[in-house]
């Protein structure tokens, strides 16, 4: 019975038009960016370089290549993708409320564990999907666009540079952890849904948690830094980023195949899986106990 | 005959507000039982609990024998409904709503049994197009088609005909009587329209502010002798007068609003027709009012 409840979810989902917004949004913006960098690509890498550009000489053509644009678009979206999630999760309960097939779905031989199982379910189909999508625009289309060389990531006043060849399992595990951060955003919108009747609140709540966590992140003051930032899931969301920073020698040559800290990658993917069950739980239980009066 | 619904205590609290107090009724296997109410009486919650979309405060629910709490899912795989308007997924198309219920309903139903369903309500030239483009019937029609694809053994049907036109509540109150008196379902219907229920109904509950007022059958609620008859006259003062001050002064009921009613025997209407007559009353209209309408204000007076 649960797949054929997740066979029905994600049909209803992908027979929405709204649900194509998304698709479209992460397209337009990613072949935005693609051809800003393809007209003014220099200019923006010496956004980084700065000062080092008056010391050495840097091969903006070699770092401007398919893999540092995919980074680049990655920097500049994932932190807008959950708005896109929480349009899809934040509805999935309350838009059935509002649209008064709530009470035709829960009065049907199925338990409301299994709804809600099966909604989260297919809004996380959905986080996966569009992650696809955006890694074959971003990263694809990059490729195609910008060809393949090293890839060069700037870290405040640092530089990795890491080998071509030792760059795509890179990408393949960043979207892995950007679609457990996402996942954890699609289950705390799922949640904030359970609690309304109509979709516009839970999206907003969503989109609320999200926008202020990510300004308690980045005050960078000791009284957040040393309470909430360590377990705020805005935090851990941008973990993604940790697989793009290597080890280096003493040298200071990079080591193929490294992560500067996988210890903190791995604590923060159990600390999104936490959140992801956290809230799963409080929805089940709250969804479980709800009087369906829409 | 078994009892299909057997609702013993059923209590419901909102906050301070007792939307059902202490409801027991039963209803039988082939029965179309009337559930009657004025708005705000308690009939959607109780069906809700029903449903299992409510949790009761109090009381227990039996349904074909089980109990609900424990075998909900067996109960509700045959319970077939339509909770107040039928509300559907208004992008998809009807085949693809009836569908996703039928397949809710744990049914895999063939393609020709969907269209025959569809046909039966009358959308079979339908099928394709999107809900949000149906009237009101349409999507009445196609929520019974939604209650009905996986063959339930009780049909529970909340204000079946509202927002229907005339046509609409015709077709609603044939395909009541269809199901029941062909096919030999058992039906739960709610509804403040009191005719509609008395023409289709064989039992009726009626319930006022969540607490039963009277159940029973139809036929032996209503006294088919004694109905309330309405007079209108020519000059309403000088009937009156003469009501009050012959054989007929018992049988009248307070004056409301002007207008004159008697409750009587109605085979003597001719007989009160032709004393007005031959007093010079000329009689505009003398006419048994609906009875049902009559039996369920007075239960439900507030």
């Amino acid at each position: 019975m649960f797949l054929e409840l997740l066979r029905i979810e994600l049909f209803k989902i992908f027979k929405r038009p709204r649900t194509f917004i998304a698709f479209g949004a992460i397209a337009m913006i990613i072949l935005l960016v693609q051809f800003a960098l393809m007209v003014n690509g220099k200019d923006f890498i010496q956004l980084f370089t700065g000062d080092q550009a008056d010391t050495f000489e840097i091969p903006s053509d070699k770092i401007l290549n398919g893999y540092f644009i995919c980074v680049t678009v990655l920097h500049m979206i994932l932190l807008h993708v959950p708005l896109l999630v929480a349009l899809i999760a934040g509805d999935m309960i309350s838009g059935e409320a509002n649209l008064g097939t709530l009470r035709l779905l829960v009065g049907k031989p199925v338990t409301r564990t299994q709804l809600i199982m099966a909604k989260f379910s297919a809004s996380t189909a959905y986080v996966l999907l569009l992650l696809a999508w955006m890694a074959l625009f971003a990263l694809l289309g990059s490729i195609l666009l910008f060809g393949r060389e090293d890839l060069v990531v700037f870290k405040e006043n640092d530089m990795h540079i890491i080998k071509n060849t030792d760059v795509l399992w890179r990408f393949f595990a960043a979207f892995v952890f950007a679609a457990l951060a996402l996942t954890a955003i699609g289950a705390m919108a799922l949640m904030f849904s359970t609690f309304a009747e109509n979709s516009l609140g839970p999206i907003v709540a969503t989109v609320c948690v999200v926008i202020v966590f990510t300004i308690v992140q980045q005050l960078k003051v000791p009284v957040f830094e040393e309470t909430i930032n360590p377990w705020s899931f805005t935090t851990h969301m941008l973990g993604w980023k940790g697989f793009f920073y290597v080890e280096k020698t003493a040298e200071g040559t990079t080591i193929n195949g490294s992560i500067e800290n996988p210890a903190a990658l791995v604590r923060s993917g159990l600390i999104l899986i936490g959140y992801i069950v956290l809230f799963l739980l409080i929805s089940a239980r709250y969804f479980k106990r709800k009087d369906i009066l829409s | 005959m078994s009892a299909i619904i057997q609702v013993n205590h059923l209590t419901k609290d909102f906050k301070e507000i007792k939307a059902v107090d202490d409801l027991s009724f039963t209803v039988n296997e082939g029965q179309v039982y009337g559930f009657l109410g004025q708005n705000g009486a308690g009939k959607s919650t109780t069906i809700r609990m029903l449903l299992t979309l409510i949790e009761p405060t109090a009381g227990d629910i039996e349904i074909f024998g089980l109990q609900l709490r424990k075998h909900r899912k067996e109960i509700l795989r045959q319970i077939g409904a339509i909770i107040e308007k039928p509300d559907l997924y208004k992008y998809l198309t009807a085949y693809e709503n009836i569908r996703i219920f039928s397949r809710l309903s744990g049914v895999k139903v063939s393609d020709a049994k969907i269209n025959e369903q569809l046909a039966m309500v009358g959308l079979a030239d339908r099928t394709k197009s999107k809900v949000k483009t149906y009237s009101q019937g349409m999507k009445q029609r196609l929520g019974l088609a939604c209650a009905l694809i996986q063959d339930p053994r009780l049909i529970i049907l909340d204000e079946p005909t509202n927002g229907l036109d005339p046509q609409g509540i015709a077709d609603m109150r044939n395909m009541i009587i269809h199901l029941s008196k062909d096919l030999g379902k058992t039906l739960l219907v709610s509804s403040h329209l009191l005719s509609e229920i008395e023409m289709v109904a064989d039992s009726m509950l009626i319930i006022n502010k969540g607490r039963k007022v009277v159940e029973g059958k139809v036929s032996e609620l209503l006294n088919p002798s004694q109905s309330v008859v309405e007079l209108i006259a020519v000059d309403n003062a000088a009937a009156l007068e003469f009501l009050q001050h012959s054989e007929w002064s018992s049988a009248l009921k307070p004056v409301t609003n002007g207008t004159i009613k008697l409750e009587f025997d109605k085979v003597r209407i001719p007989e009160l027709n032709k004393q007005l007559v031959e007093r010079g009353i000329a009689v505009m209209s003398l006419r048994p009012l609906h009875s049902l309408e009559d039996y369920f204000l007075s239960q439900t007076k507030v």
